[in-house]
């Protein structure tokens, strides 16, 4: 048996040595959300080595110690029914581990729920993203554009997700900018992120809806505020409309490349409303504070 | 009725056509077999028609290697598909089809009947039962998990199999999304052998409660017994959640109801809600009996008593109420917000406390003992540090935030494969070898035990490790395929090298079973390991009435205590005992089921109206039976017991 011991240590050396490669996405984050959740699984990770370090080295002692062997050949293990003290203290012990996780999780969530804390006093860039098939349409209702499989916001400025799907339920995802939520056909929800360098990230949906899941992937690109206006105005001059007809066509499709318009299906195709039926226990406790702030487009409409 | 050849057909690949093949093979060489043998009528009457839990127990563990194999090899598709970037092995469609029943075969197919199928040898003979409360239904429940089994399987030739995932999320899983009729096969298949597990589950909390040898009061019992007391509460409450969600589903996809649908109301997240509030007890019903199991080996090889008894039953008590309310953790991203992700959060870490408790009574079970490392011994062993591996990994799922990041990634898979292969699959394979003799009347070999073991085990974790890594590279699950430059192609091309391993490894025990039939020598004492619970107290075979006469327990593990303390255990004389007789009606009720399931699947409705009508006419024929059973005289008793020799009396 402890032929495993040294082979347990090479993996978790392999485990810790990798992130300083960073091929590690989600402990690569490139903004304060993925930041805040990158902490937490390193810390999660380390207080868990803990208790796996326990478990260990008494396993290793135990197996060691008590094997049968020759020299111990006549030998009646005693019987023990317990002991008070011993059951107290890993009970004890493991609570104390778990309410020090319930703290972080909770503030955790709480933080990447909302706009992040530096960021509160801006007003966040509203962009809707809807999944149909296996695509991500981005809606910009400020700026009255639209764009395929690939969405632009700028650097350093907070900014409101608001997700629904044509379809089957997806998940939205840029690990390295925030956690995941899920887009469906039935609600809007909402995810908040601030990008704090600029490039390209990956994103994409994680939750399996079909043959064409592997592929649904986008590019979300941050960029300086003063490009970000170009392209917007770019966009504005060059591209066609979005009419009705070219969205239903959009729709039918399975996979499209990328596509840019100067107007969004918001107009006659609204989202649904917020998170209702489901769930309702918490519905009070939805944190949209954020929302508040930009009146022009709050989406309690109902279709 | 519209009757179109085309629906049952599955196009054009390489894969069903061997599938078909294999299968037609497969039964052309049962039957064959079965004529020239002449065993067609020893089939019907010692198998068939049995209704001795020891035969049911046989029979389901039977069925469940048989799906380990199944499934084992959709996993090993899989893993080659994924094992460099861009392969070709598998389409997407079949990709889907793959990782959906392999999901759905390995937990209701697989794990559950081998544990059942252990509980149905064992926990008569530990409680000094002579069987079950109500043999009869025993056996209408395992015709039932094997023909909804049976239905699932056939999918893959006959109309194509589920594709929407094991959890069938909707509206992916409706009729607009997945038209062809594969989840019409997951609402019946699942719900056809779901039934019968119901039916087990109220089976055995009867016999547990009811029927005790005297003195064997509930905190007498085995360990096992009590994991197997506590899980088939879990079932009772569990799966009529499960009946529901599979009905309406059925209503959907059969009838044009929109309980999930997109439009006209219909609420996909009511079936998500649904699934878990089944799937994560489902959870617990494998893993529970788990715990039970090793806890018999670890204190039998060890040669102690179970430490902290009282804590281990408690947890347990404890982690199956936990267990119904931390469903909402499977979809922390669904946007319920702070408050209800922390209620979630909280309670699925809570079970981590319990889980602790038990790893710890099993290390200090280990101190002071004197250990030894058979092969069950050292499968209850390996158990420990993986699955603890598994369980911290639980929690850090656990925190609502930390999952936004892992919610449907390599790391989750890693997660529950870490905490499943150890928790029920080796403890399956423990428990198949600790007791095999008692069944058998003969051990598997411990050399060749010992080398499938060490390949399952490093195979195990070459495989699945990895696996947290491609995680946080941000690799998420049911992806047929990705591109080179995601860099994940090396750590999945490990993996696969890992579950080539586990099928070496599997290989070998199958090889173990065949081997040790033929050249093992007999065990005539009928407790080949010193063990220490009632079920060795009986002869090996097992008569068909296990106990000549029933024990008289006066203390936890009362056969060690006979042993060792001599205090006395069979005090009673051989009487006349009571047996029920064989019936082919839980058989033909199972046929029928088969067919009604079928003839569903595919909108037959005249068929299906047919076979609902035959599975009326069978129930009844069961409700009016009039047949008692039959008694064993005495003097037969003293026969048998003086053939088998040795033994107790
Ligand atoms: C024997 C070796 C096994 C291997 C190599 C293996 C491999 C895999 C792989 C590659 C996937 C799909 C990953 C993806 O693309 O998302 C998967 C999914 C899954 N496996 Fe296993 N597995 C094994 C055993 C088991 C066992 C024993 C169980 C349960 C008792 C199990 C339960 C599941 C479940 C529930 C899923 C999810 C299916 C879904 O996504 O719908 N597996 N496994
Ligand atoms: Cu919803
Ligand atoms: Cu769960």
């Amino acid at each position: 048996m402890n032929k495993k011991g040294p082979l347990y240590a090479m993996f978790f050396s392999l485990f810790l040595l990798l992130p300083g490669c960073g091929s590690l996405t989600v402990l690569n984050p490139q903004g304060p959300a993925a930041k805040t959740l990158s902490d937490t699984i390193i810390l999660s990770i380390l207080v868990m080595l803990g208790v796996l370090a326990v478990v260990y080295i008494l396993y290793i002692i135990m197996l060691v110690k008590y094997r049968a062997k020759k020299s111990n050949e006549g030998y009646i293990p005693p019987h023990e029914e317990g002991n008070k003290w011993l059951e107290a203290t890993w009970i004890a012990i493991p609570i104390i581990i778990v309410a020090f996780l319930s703290v972080v999780t909770v503030r955790t969530t709480n933080a990447v729920e909302n706009v992040p804390a530096d960021y509160k006093d801006q007003k966040p860039l509203v962009i809707y993203a809807s999944s149909s098939n296996w695509k991500w349409h981005f809606s910009y209702p400020e700026e009255g554009i639209e764009t395929v499989n690939y969405v632009n916001f700028p650097v350093n400025r907070p900014v409101e997700f608001r997700l629904y799907s044509f379809g089957p339920i997806a998940s939205f995802w840029i690990p390295q900018l925030a956690g995941q939520k899920y887009a469906m056909s039935d609600m809007t929800t909402y995810l908040n992120l601030v990008a704090e360098t600029q490039g390209d990230f990956l994103g994409r949906n994680t939750n399996f809806s079909g043959k064409g899941y592997a592929q649904m992937e986008f590019t979300a690109t941050s960029m300086s505020s003063d490009d970000y206006d170009k392209w917007v105005n770019d966009v504005k001059s060059t591209a066609s409309q979005l009419t009705e007809d070219k969205f239903k066509s959009l729709l039918a499709t399975a996979h499209v490349g990328r596509e840019t318009f100067s107007s969004t299906h918001l107009t006659f195709s609204p989202p649904p409303g917020e998170h209702s039926e489901h769930m309702d226990m918490d519905h009070s406790n939805m944190d949209h504070s954020n929302m508040e702030m930009d009146n022009n487009e709050h989406s309690h409409q109902s279709n | 009725m519209n009757f179109d050849l085309e629906k049952f057909k599955v196009h054009g690949e390489p894969l069903i056509y061997g599938a078909m093949i294999s299968i037609a093979l497969a039964s052309i060489g049962i039957v064959v077999g079965l004529t020239v043998f002449r065993k067609w009528g020893w089939l019907w009457r010692e198998w068939l028609t049995t209704v001795d839990h020891k035969r049911i127990g046989v029979m389901y563990i039977l069925a469940a290697l048989l799906m380990l194999f199944r499934g084992g090899i959709d996993a090993l598709m899989m893993r080659l598909q994924t094992a460099a970037p861009d392969m070709k092995f598998l389409d997407a469609q079949h990709y889907n089809e793959v990782f959906t029943t392999h999901g759905l075969i390995m937990i209701l197919f697989m794990a559950m009947p081998f544990i059942i199928g252990l509980m149905n040898v064992v926990v008569p003979l530990q409680i000094g039962a002579r069987d079950v409360a109500f043999p009869r239904l025993n056996a209408v429940s395992f015709w039932l998990f094997f023909f909804g089994a049976m239905l699932l399987n056939i999918s893959f030739v006959i109309g194509g199999s589920p594709d929407a995932g094991w959890s069938a999320y909707f509206p992916l899983a409706s009729l607009e999304f997945s038209p062809t009729v594969g989840n019409n096969y997951y609402s019946l298949a699942l719900q056809i052998s779901g039934i019968g597990t119901l039916i087990t589950g109220v089976n055995f909390i009867v016999t547990i409660l009811k029927m005790r040898a005297p003195g064997m009061k509930l905190m007498r019992m085995p360990m096992f017994t009590w994991s197997v007391l506590i899980t088939n509460v879990i079932i009772v409450f569990a799966f009529p959640v499960l009946t529901v969600a599979l009905a309406l589903m059925m209503f959907d996809r059969l009838f044009g109801s929109q309980f999930f649908t997109m439009a006209n109301g219909g609420m996909d997240m009511l079936w998500a809600n649904l699934f878990w509030v089944w799937g994560h007890p489902e959870v617990y019903i494998v893993i529970l009996p788990a715990f039970g199991i090793y806890s018999e080996i670890i204190a039998t090889f060890s040669k102690k008593n179970l430490y902290g008894y009282t804590s281990m039953v408690a947890s347990m008590l404890i982690i199956s109420l936990l267990s119904f309310v931390v469903w909402a953790h499977h979809f922390y991203t669904m946007g319920q917000g702070v408050m209800v992700n922390s209620f979630f959060s909280i309670s699925t870490m809570a079970i981590a406390v319990p889980t602790g408790v038990k790893i710890f009574n099993w290390l200090f079970t280990l101190r002071k003992g004197r250990i030894s490392f058979t092969t069950p011994m050292l499968y209850s062993l390996a158990f420990i540090p993986i699955f603890t591996i598994g369980g911290v990994t639980g929690v850090m799922l656990a925190m609502a935030s930390a999952d936004y990041q892992y919610h449907n990634t390599m790391f989750l898979v890693a997660h529950f494969h870490y905490v499943l292969i150890p928790g029920a699959v080796f403890a399956v394979i423990a428990g198949f070898h600790y007791w095999f003799p008692k069944v058998f009347g003969f051990r598997l070999n411990e050399r060749l035990g010992k080398h499938a073991f060490w390949w399952i085990i490093i195979s195990f974790n070459v495989a699945f490790f990895p696996l947290f890594i491609l995680g946080l590279m941000g690799m998420t699950r049911r992806m047929y395929t990705y591109s080179a430059e995601t860099g994940f192609g090396p750590l999945n091309m490990i993996s696969f090298a890992g579950a080539l391993g586990l099928a070496i490894g599997f290989a070998i025990l199958v090889y173990n079973i065949y081997w040790s039939t033929r050249y093992m020598p007999r065990d005539k004492t009928g407790d080949p390991w010193d063990a220490r619970t009632l079920e060795w107290a009986t002869h090996s075979p097992i008569p068909e009435y296990n106990f000549a006469v029933v024990p008289n327990v006066k203390s936890l593990d009362a056969f060690w205590a006979m042993k060792y303390d001599k205090q006395p255990l069979f005090e009673d004389q051989i009487t006349k005992i009571h047996m029920p007789s064989n019936t082919g009606k839980p058989f033909v009720l199972g046929v029928v089921f088969f067919f009604l399931g079928f003839f569903l699947v595919f909108s037959m409705w005249i068929p299906a109206i047919v076979a609902g009508i035959g599975v009326l006419i069978v129930l009844a024929a069961m409700s009016f039976d009039r047949d008692h059973g039959f008694y064993i005289p005495a003097d037969k008793v003293i026969k048998t017991e003086k053939k088998l020799g040795g033994g107790t009396l």
